[in-house]
């Protein structure tokens, strides 16, 4: 077999895993747009907000030190503990829900039936607000993130591959768990949105909201419900990413590649989310090996945007979106 | 309570129970323009009441106060012997009173089955943990709340199109979704507003046949708008008369044919 063709082969594997990274951010605003129809522009600094305060939390760091410090002459800066990963992401989970409910209480409850702009806007001031909290409330240095989860190249597929091909295959064990964690995520929530109660009742606020009233569905609840769902969402992909690459404000920049990734696989549609992921890796990665070299490389930066302007064109509602019925 | 015989019989024959919702002086306002003034009325266990009157009588009006979706300025709601407070739609909807839109408020992106299940929500009482890891009771009660959801759709004979996304539906069929989907939260009082617009004479026919079969078969009590003088005068027990946010008159539809101020209203009176 040609070299060429194995080094592909495991290109087309490394993209698969980046592609499931990329849509565990899409994830969330997929989730935030379907039941409330805002473009949610603050998904990626929710992800770093969650990253920052999940490490706050696990170094005993105490929030708004500086600000602490600065009024009362202070010089407080941590706690002295250290926090277990397992219960530092339970009450990060909580701050998230916490933050749901402010975000509907202070800012979406008085833009009820605006102008999808207007929310736009609105989620532009939130992202900017909030990545400003989050240094105030855990200082801006880049920090190292260890929940314990598996990093560095996974032997068994190295020596498996190298059986075979006489070459092992570099793949990442923080890649692996990435996959597998989305994927459980992916089908939880498909899973819950199709067929329980509060899923409905999630799809009918979406829908109508006259008609969910009728019903006796509380769109207030639903709301927090699915800010909810979206912060626990960004806090996993806070998670994969900080501990990829450090807790950083670069994190928050993560939320634009997802836009491609929500142009293809549809803005309404959680499995879209998953499979427009998987094609951008995949694609962005291919491109590079393949056609990289021959133009200079970099082509990572800007593939996934000519790639979706494309789809633009052809299939605006993108791969799974809702099409548009409309009886004349 | 206002003394009120405990039963009534209606022009038919028919036995109908005690009220159990009673509006008093209620006045509702938009800025300047009162769209209801100062009406009282009740509704009775197991009847059809209708609220009829021209356009902009306030006939709508009246259904979003009954619902929760206006608020009136003045007056007081009694349902079930007790004073309602001001509350949102939602929790009108948990108290057992379900209703339909003048212009179709479907869920158009859902199945038909989808959209009659949602009537189910307020009756499904596990909470989100519970759905979440879809253990044994959240299970048993949804394959209980969609049994009961596909026998209304058996009810209202809509069976073929249980899988059909609303928004490709016909008129006619929407409307009757609609119903289904009310229907499905086994309401006490169901409210109908103009459940016949826009519909050909067969349309309407099945409608009436439904209205009345609910009437009997669930003993469902119903409250309806209707434009169309001869489908209320059959359909109903007991008729008010709205004109200009007013109440002109209340009775029996053959007290209320006879009504002289109801005769003015529809006919016109003659400027001599």
């Amino acid at each position: 077999m040609p070299e060429q063709f194995i080094w592909g082969i495991e290109v087309f594997l490394n993209g698969l895993m980046a592609g499931v990274l990329y849509a565990l951010v899409a994830l969330g605003f997929v989730l935030i747009y379907k039941a409330s129809g805002i473009f949610n522009y603050a998904q990626g600094v929710m992800a770093l907000f969650a990253a920052m305060t999940l490490v706050g939390i696990m170094n005993g760091q105490v929030p708004f030190a500086h600000l602490i410090n600065a009024i009362f002459g202070t010089n407080v800066h941590h706690f002295g503990w250290h926090v277990p990963a397992f219960v530092a992401i339970l009450l990060t989970a909580c701050v998230m829900v916490g933050f749901a409910w402010i975000v509907q209480r202070f800012i979406f409850r008085h833009l009820v039936g605006q102008e999808p702009i207007i929310l736009f806007m609105a989620t532009i001031g939130l992202a900017y607000f909030l990545e400003g909290v989050s240094d105030l409330m855990w200082n801006s240095e880049i920090k190292k993130l260890d929940v314990g989860l598996p990093q560095g190249i996974n032997f068994a597929i190295d020596d498996y591959t190298y059986g075979i091909f006489g070459y092992g295959f570099f793949i990442d064990n923080l890649d692996i768990v990435a996959t597998i964690i989305a994927a459980i995520l992916v089908l939880a929530l498909t899973i819950f949105s199709q067929y329980s109660k509060q899923g409905r009742a999630m799809r009918a606020v979406a829908d109508d909201h006259q008609a969910a009233l009728s019903v006796g569905v509380s769109l207030n609840f639903v709301w927090i419900m699915v800010w909810s769902v979206a912060g626990f969402v960004a806090l996993v992909a806070g998670i994969m990413w900080g501990t990829k690459s450090g807790v950083q404000f670069s994190l928050s920049l993560i939320a634009l590649k997802a836009l491609p990734v929500l142009m293809l696989g549809g803005f309404t549609s959680i499995p879209g989310a998953i499979v427009g992921g998987l094609i951008i890796g995949v694609g962005e990665k291919l491109f590079e090996f393949a056609v990289g070299p021959m133009i200079g490389g970099a082509t990572e930066n800007w593939f996934a945007y000519v790639l979706a302007l494309i789809f633009l064109v052809f299939r605006p509602q993108g791969l799974f979106g809702e099409k548009i019925i409309e009886r004349v | 309570m206002s003394a009120v015989a405990e039963e009534f019989i209606t022009e038919d024959g028919r036995k109908i129970g005690a009220v159990v919702m009673e509006m008093k002086n209620i006045t509702l306002k938009f800025g300047g323009v009162v769209a209801i003034k100062d009406i009282s009325f009740d509704i009775r266990q197991g009847e059809i009441r209708a609220i009829i009157g021209p356009n902009g009588a306030g006939k709508s009006s009246m259904l979003n106060v009954i619902s929760g979706f206006y608020h009136p300025q003045e007056g007081e709601v009694w349902y079930k012997g007790a004073r309602r407070p001001t509350m949102r739609p939602y929790q009108v909807a948990a108290q057992g009173i379900a209703r339909t839109f003048q212009n179709i408020a479907l869920f158009e992106g859902m199945s038909v089955l989808d959209n009659v299940m949602t009537g189910r929500l307020t009756h499904m009482k596990t909470n989100m943990f519970q759905q979440g890891l879809w253990y044994g009771k959240a299970r048993a009660e949804e394959i209980e709340n969609r049994q009961k959801a596909e026998e209304i759709i058996d009810f209202l004979e809509i069976q073929a199109i249980r899988k059909t996304p609303v928004g490709r539906l016909p008129y006619g069929l929407k409307k009757r979704v609609e119903l289904a989907r009310a229907l499905a939260a086994e309401p006490s009082i169901l409210l109908l507003d103009e459940p016949m617009a826009g519909m050909n004479v067969e349309e309407k026919e099945d409608m009436s046949r439904f209205i009345l079969d609910v009437n009997d078969e669930f003993g469902t009590t119903i409250a309806l708008i209707e434009h169309d003088m001869g489908v209320v005068m059959d359909l109903s027990d007991r008729v008010v008369v709205m004109d200009y946010g007013k109440k002109i008159g209340d009775g029996t539809p053959d007290e209320v044919r006879n009504n002289q101020n109801v005769i003015d209203a529809y006919l016109g009176v003659a400027h001599d």
